[in-house]
């Protein structure tokens, strides 16, 4: 390799590890900024090595699953109110006016945004599902967990039958 | 070590390497994009929980993993660009950028009209879908960059360095979904390579999306194989063997 070759490689090689050494600090030390939600553990007993607590009236998002028999009508009937949990111990109660999405099932992941009311409990102004990335046909999800998935269009109908909730 | 490679440093070998790769691109491409589309969107079967609207997927996958793959090709044609200064690799470095630029705009908009029935949301700035977006804007940059300058080796040389100190972002694309809590779900594939005993996807679902792949792959590579031949004709107009295919035949 000729000599203005060589350099032109070096100075190439210096600026992108010296970006990439940057940028890798700058995303170490924004980590905690860049994650989307609190997970309901680190709302109760505070996130990151600082053990940083977010503070009453706060605006945050926070994500988890919603507890299986935990979700429940309140006041005027439109207010909803469920438990969200995570690998850790603790729980938090979310209430939410709104229509929720298609996905929102007891036992799957939601992300909600909105202001923390009390230590344990937000109102959101919004509530999101998320989804895994595993994916499989109806017949295969109900023998490998036992999970039957009733499509919107013929959930209405299945409510209007038994008259129950349908977040199953 | 690099011998065979030094030939392709003039335009016209180029050319003729190009001419005989592309069909071999463009016929599979076009076939498996079809297969792969028709077998995804009609047979596969629906998911358990999001029934047809995952379907989807088998657009936003391949184009998301291609937008990644064609900036890497888009980065490596600028390292020789400026390192080695050869003008085919800065023809290259423009012939990739659209057709990725366009791979990553159909990922973020097939993942807003995904996102709008499943999650509830068109967008939302996760780590995921932001630095998907800035992909993008790295693409519009380098192309904007290339033409910002009277002379044109000039806008090649500004817009290889801008390509080149974007890669970094590719990593970040990637890793997001892991390195920080994600509205986003994890990458299929990657999971499936990397854990083989617990598939997330059977294989009628998993075939038709790995054609995808395979179709867009080769269907994208032959639109840069032949946005780079014209290239290389329009600025070889006046050598003698660029005349003579232009007046005829090869």
């Amino acid at each position: 390799m000729n000599p203005r070759r060589k350099r032109r490689l070096t100075m190439v090689s210096i600026i992108l590890v010296t970006l990439a050494a940057a940028t890798g600090l700058v995303l170490y030390a924004l980590s905690q900024n860049i994650d989307l939600f609190y997970t309901p553990t680190e709302l109760v007993e505070g996130k990151g090595a600082a053990q940083v607590k977010p503070e009453v009236g706060q605006r945050l998002r926070v994500g988890g699953l919603v507890v299986p028999g935990s979700v429940e009508r309140i006041d005027d009937g439109l207010t909803i109110a469920f438990d969200l949990i995570d690998e850790g111990p603790a729980q938090i109660t979310v209430e939410y006016t709104g229509i929720l999405p298609d996905l929102f099932r007891e036992g799957q992941g939601i992300v909600a945004q909105g202001e923390l009311i009390s230590a344990t409990r937000i109102r959101a102004s919004e509530v999101l599902a998320k989804h895994d990335e595993e994916y499989m046909p109806p017949e295969l999800a109900k023998a490998l967990k036992g999970i039957e998935h009733v499509p919107p269009a013929n959930r209405q109908q299945e409510e209007s039958d038994n008259g129950s909730g349908g977040y199953q | 070590m690099w011998r065979w490679l030094h030939p392709y440093a003039k335009p016209e070998a180029t050319y003729r390497l190009n001419k005989k790769l592309l069909p071999w691109f463009a016929w599979p491409g076009v076939v498996l994009l079809a297969v792969g589309l028709v077998w995804g969107l009609v047979f596969a079967p629906a998911d358990y929980q999001q029934g047809d609207s995952y379907r989807i997927i088998f657009i936003h996958v391949p184009s998301a993993m291609w937008a990644m793959g064609f900036y890497v090709g888009m980065a490596v044609a600028a390292l020789i660009a400026v390192v080695w200064q050869i003008r085919t690799a800065e023809w290259a470095l423009m012939a990739i950028a659209p057709v990725g630029a366009v791979l990553t705009f159909i990922s973020l908009f097939t993942g807003a009209i995904w996102g709008h029935p499943m999650w509830g949301t068109w967008w939302i700035w996760d780590a995921r879908l932001t630095s998907q977006l800035i992909l993008l804007f790295l693409y519009l940059g380098v192309m904007a960059l290339y033409v910002a300058f009277e002379d044109q080796r000039t806008g090649a040389k500004a817009a290889g360095i801008l390509a080149m100190v974007g890669v970094i972002n590719i990593p970040i694309i990637h890793y997001s979904v892991y390195w920080w809590n994600t509205l986003h779900q994890g990458s299929t594939i990657t999971q499936m390579v990397t854990r083989l005993e617990a598939p997330t996807m059977p294989a009628e679902m998993l075939w038709p999306l790995l054609v995808n792949l395979f179709g867009f792959l080769g269907v994208c590579a032959a639109l840069v194989i032949m946005r780079l031949n014209n290239e290389i004709l329009r600025r070889e107009v006046r050598r003698p063997w660029a005349i003579a295919i232009l007046k005829g035949g090869q």
